[in-house]
This record gives structure tokens, sequence and C-alpha cells, in this order.
């Protein structure tokens, strides 16, 4: 059963159309991605599930409610953490606690919930004291207090080091255990792979695919990517010319990099064998949601570089 | 809808105790205002009857500037940087997410900043009166009147700076360039009833000379002219419509 269901939702700043007609349905129970550059419009998006930005066009539905129209009884349900957004710096962990459960009829003991979240020996310090991974923990405490049946995390990881996101990340498969639905905005692929049920990747304000991570990374034009180092450099047109290549890259040190299919595996290899060519530390991996993504939003050079950060 | 009462109740608390937790507001709130007049008290020559106009003495002129004083504060300093803050920091926005409304913030600031005026008013008002004698306003209705007219304009000030400056940088730097001005009107260089008369009529025009001379009538037993309330509360209609219009939950 569909808890979210977005239809045709459009949204402009200025004239610039920022959310360009998306479409999609969140099932109750799952980890839902939204993937895409920076600029694709993921955050807009989900303000409109939200209920914090009116949709020029299109409609939003959380449990069957409209968030602008039923704002009282979408709040009352759905958990948020934003992007960027702090507390009052004197504040403290057990005092925000305290004061957004007082905002939900049937909130979440604060006790029990600092605990699972790691934050019980944080109850009296101070917000403007609390580290990068505490305080997206206590935001996380904050965005579950009025017990939600959705909780929709912006780019929860941003900024925080390896270790932090992957204690995130835990915490993330632990309310989704516990049946609560998220609805995940990131640009990180290795987060969206690890966590998702389903992922969307938006880009340009539209969906470009919508798939659990293995159908998208099937379903891109890339299956397999071969890495190699020659022991002298072939004719890049052989290369261009094996089946099912769609990108050839050399760096520096002369290492090659295919992407294709599993056809350009036994292809490569038979054409290096006639050349007398031998493949250094040669490498057949199957292609991550890194490269499904490349793929989808290709042709949108700017995002080449965002997906890096 | 009683969850609504409960958050607004809630978030009153917690920003009361946010309040006790700024040393640095609390002074220039209460503090200040009544520590200048006990410095000037402490001068001699101000102690003089006569020395004022109307056989006052120059102290008898500063309870009102430093009532004043303290409304100033209130709308051009703390209350403005505390706005922008809950705004720039995205406070406002956060609890837009959740049941409870982000206006209840800003009445939560409102009935807090109209608590430590009063305090600081009384405070002037005492230290006036055991310190230096200075007589207790004789027509205290009036008193209050205008002391509520000009709270509105200064309220409606601190609107009106939060709602057009878009960081809490660009609030202290707004707020101090006013400030100034706004020390000057109240009469604290020199009080509003001790300046040349064409200096005189031009800062009754403004929010806080109109609401000196008012002050400083209904100290003297008077009732204030309808004009002086006038002047303060178009400057409040006016702040407040551009507060209204211009404020951004985000």
């Amino acid at each position: 059963m569909s808890i979210i269901e977005v239809t045709g939702l459009r949204r402009a700043y200025g004239g610039r159309p920022v959310v360009d007609g998306v479409s999609f349905t969140v099932d109750e129970g799952e980890i839902f991605g939204i993937l895409g550059p920076n600029g694709a419009g993921k955050t807009t998006t989900v303000e409109c599930v939200e209920g914090l930005r009116v949709p020029d066009a299109g409609t939003v539905r959380v449990a069957g409610l409209d968030p602008i129209a039923d704002h009282d009884r979408v709040t009352g349900l759905l958990g948020a953490q934003l992007q960027e957004s702090q507390l009052q710096p004197k504040l403290t962990v057990g005092e925000a606690l305290e004061l957004y459960a007082a905002f939900y009829p049937h909130p979440a003991d604060p006790g029990p919930l600092a605990a699972r979240l790691g934050l019980t020996d944080l109850l009296d310090r101070r917000f403007g004291k609390l580290s990068g991974g505490q305080k997206q923990r206590l935001f996380i405490a904050l965005a579950l207090i009025g017990n939600p049946r959705v909780v929709v995390l912006d780019e929860l990881t941003t900024g925080l080091d390896p270790r932090s996101r992957r204690d995130t990340w835990q915490l993330i498969e632990e309310v989704r255990d516990s049946g609560v639905t998220v609805l995940l905005v990131t640009h990180f692929m290795e987060e969206a792979q690890r966590l998702c049920d389903r992922v969307a990747v938006i880009d340009r304000g539209r969906v470009a695919a919508l798939d659990t991570p293995a159908g998208l990374i099937r379903g891109a034009a890339t299956a397999t990517v071969i890495s190699f180092t020659p022991s002298r450099p072939p004719d890049p047109a052989d290369l261009a010319a094996l089946p099912a290549v769609t990108a050839t890259t050399t760096d520096r040190d002369g290492r090659i990099t295919l992407h294709g299919a599993d056809d350009t595996v036994t292809a490569l290899l038979s054409l290096l064998a006639r050349h007398g060519i031998t493949a250094g530390r040669l490498r057949v991996t199957d292609a991550t949601l890194d490269d499904a993504f490349l793929d989808l939003t290709a042709g949108h050079a700017a995002d080449r570089t965002d997906r890096e950060s | 809808m009683p969850t609504v009462t409960t958050a607004h109740t809630a978030v009153l608390r917690t920003e009361a105790r946010l309040f006790r937790r700024e040393p640095g507001a609390l002074f220039w709130l209460l503090v200040f205002p009544s520590a200048l007049l006990t410095i000037l008290g402490l001068i001699p020559a101000f102690r003089e009857p006569g020395a004022a106009p109307g056989g006052l003495r120059v102290i008898d002129l500063y309870v009102p500037v430093a009532v004043l004083l303290a409304l100033a504060v209130a709308g051009v300093q703390t209350m403005p940087v505390q706005l922008t803050g809950y705004r720039e920091r995205g406070i406002l926005r956060r609890l837009s997410t959740t049941p409870a409304r982000p206006a209840s913030l800003l009445t939560a600031s409102l009935v807090l900043h109209a608590a430590a005026i009063l305090g600081s008013v009384l405070l002037a008002l005492a230290v006036g009166r055991l310190a230096f004698g200075v007589a207790l306003p004789a027509q205290p209705t009036g008193y209050l009147l205008a002391l509520l007219v000009t709270a509105l304009a200064a309220f409606a000030l601190g609107g009106a700076l939060s709602a057009v400056s878009r960081t809490v940088k660009a609030a202290q730097t707004l707020g101090t360039v006013v400030f100034f001005p706004m020390m000057f009107t109240a009469g604290v260089w020199l009080p509003v009833q001790s300046m040349p008369e064409t200096l005189r009529h031009l800062v009754e025009w403004s929010p806080l000379g109109a609401a000196s001379q008012a002050l400083a009538q209904a100290a003297a037993g008077e009732w204030p002219s309808w004009s002086h309330l006038g002047v303060t509360g178009l400057w409040a209609v006016l702040l407040l419509t551009v507060a209204v219009r211009r404020f951004r939950w985000e």
C-alpha cells in the first residue's frame, strides 16, 4: 500500500521550472531514495511532501491527505529532518526533545528514544556544543519524536565523516525495521545502493528512472566495467569496435577502463591475445549505481563534478 | 485544538529558559537603563532644582529617558537579532513541519520582551524614586498608555528590522545604525525637554521623541497630548506594515 503519492508535481522559481512533472509512489515500510545531482529538484520535491511548499501543479498525498490543506494532520504523521537547519545554540538536547514532544498528541517517550539514538549522555549538552554526527542523531530523534508513520531525511549524512555516516545508515535501517517509512534524499550513490529499497533518480526536475538499485544497474547501458594495464597500448579503434562498449577511458598511467557487457570481456581477451598484449592487473566488476547514475544523467556535464562531492 | 495550546505553552517555557541564558541581552534590557540613570544621578549638578525646564531637576527628565532606552534596546537590538537568527537557522521552518506554529516563537519573543521591558521600567522608576527622590508619574493611566503605544512602536520596529535583514549579521549592523538616532531622539545625550526649540520640534516627529514628550507630560500629571501619542502610534502602524509585508518565514 502506498503512503506517499506524488503525481505530475511542478514547481517553478522565478519562471525557471525546478520540479517539472515528477511522479512517484512510496510504499508503506520501505526506504525510498530520491537521488540526483545538486540542483536537480530533490529538496523542492520533498518540501512539497512536507507541506513547506505549495506546488504550482500536480498533487501530493501523504496517507491520502493534502500536505497543504490538511497541514495539521500531515505534520502529525510525518517527521522531517531538514537540510542545513539548526536549533537554538543554547538549547540542550533534553530540552529540545521535551519541547518537540509537546507538539504531538501521542509523542514517543524521550528517554528510550534518546537511548536508541545514543543521546542519553548528551541530554544536558547544548546544541551549539554538539558534533556534526551528534546533531544529526538529534535531528533523527526530533523527526521520530511524534511517532510518525513517515520520516523525510534530506541529505542527512552530508558533511559527516565516513564512520558517523555508516553509524547513521545503521540507524536509518533500524527506523525502517520499526515500521516507519523513510523518504531519503541523497546524492551519495553508496548510500542509496546500501539503504534504499527503491530509488527515483531525479535529473533537471524530472524522474529519469525509478527502480530498485539492482534494477537501475541492470537497466543501465553499462553492466560490466573492465580495467587493465596493457603491456603496450592497443589501437583505440580496435577497442571502440568491441561489442557492447559504451565508453573507454585511459588514465595517465596508461590503465584502460572499458564500460560494456559480458560479451565485451571475451572479445577483449581475444583481441589482446591476437596482438600479443598482456593485460596487467585485469579487473572485471559489475557496474555500480554510480555507473548507472552517470548513464542516466549523461549529457548533463555539470553533474559529473557534483557527484564527486 | 488542545495540542496547539500545549505547543504554545511549551515554546514559551523553552524560550523563557533561553532568554535567561543570554546575560548580554538581559544586561542591556534590564540593567543598563537604570545603571545609566544611577550614574547621571550621582552628578551633583543634575540634582540641582530648576536646572531643567519647568523647575525640574535634570535627573527628573532622565527617568523617562531610561524607560525609552529599555524600549529602544528591545526593538533595535535584542528582538531583531533573535528573530532573524530563528529564521536564518531554519528554526521557524522546522516548526512548520510540526503541528506547532512558527508564529508561536514570535509570540513568545513578544511576551518575553514585554515582560523584560516592564521589569526594566519598574526598576528605573524605583531607582529614580528611592535613590534620587524622583516623583512617580502623577498621571499613571496616561503614563501607561504612552508606554503601551511606544512599546507597540518598538516591537513594530523590531519586526520591521528582522523582516528586512536576511542574516543575523545584517540585523546587528542595521540595529547599531538605527540605535544611535534612537538614543538621540530618546534624549540620552540631551533630554528632549531641554533641547532648543527648533531641534525639539523636529525630534517630536520621531517615535521616541514624541514618546518622550508624552511620558514627560504624564509624569508631570497632565494627560499626554494626542498629537504626541498619534505620532508614535503612526510610526507603529507604518513599521508594522513594513514588518508584515516584508517578513519571510524562511
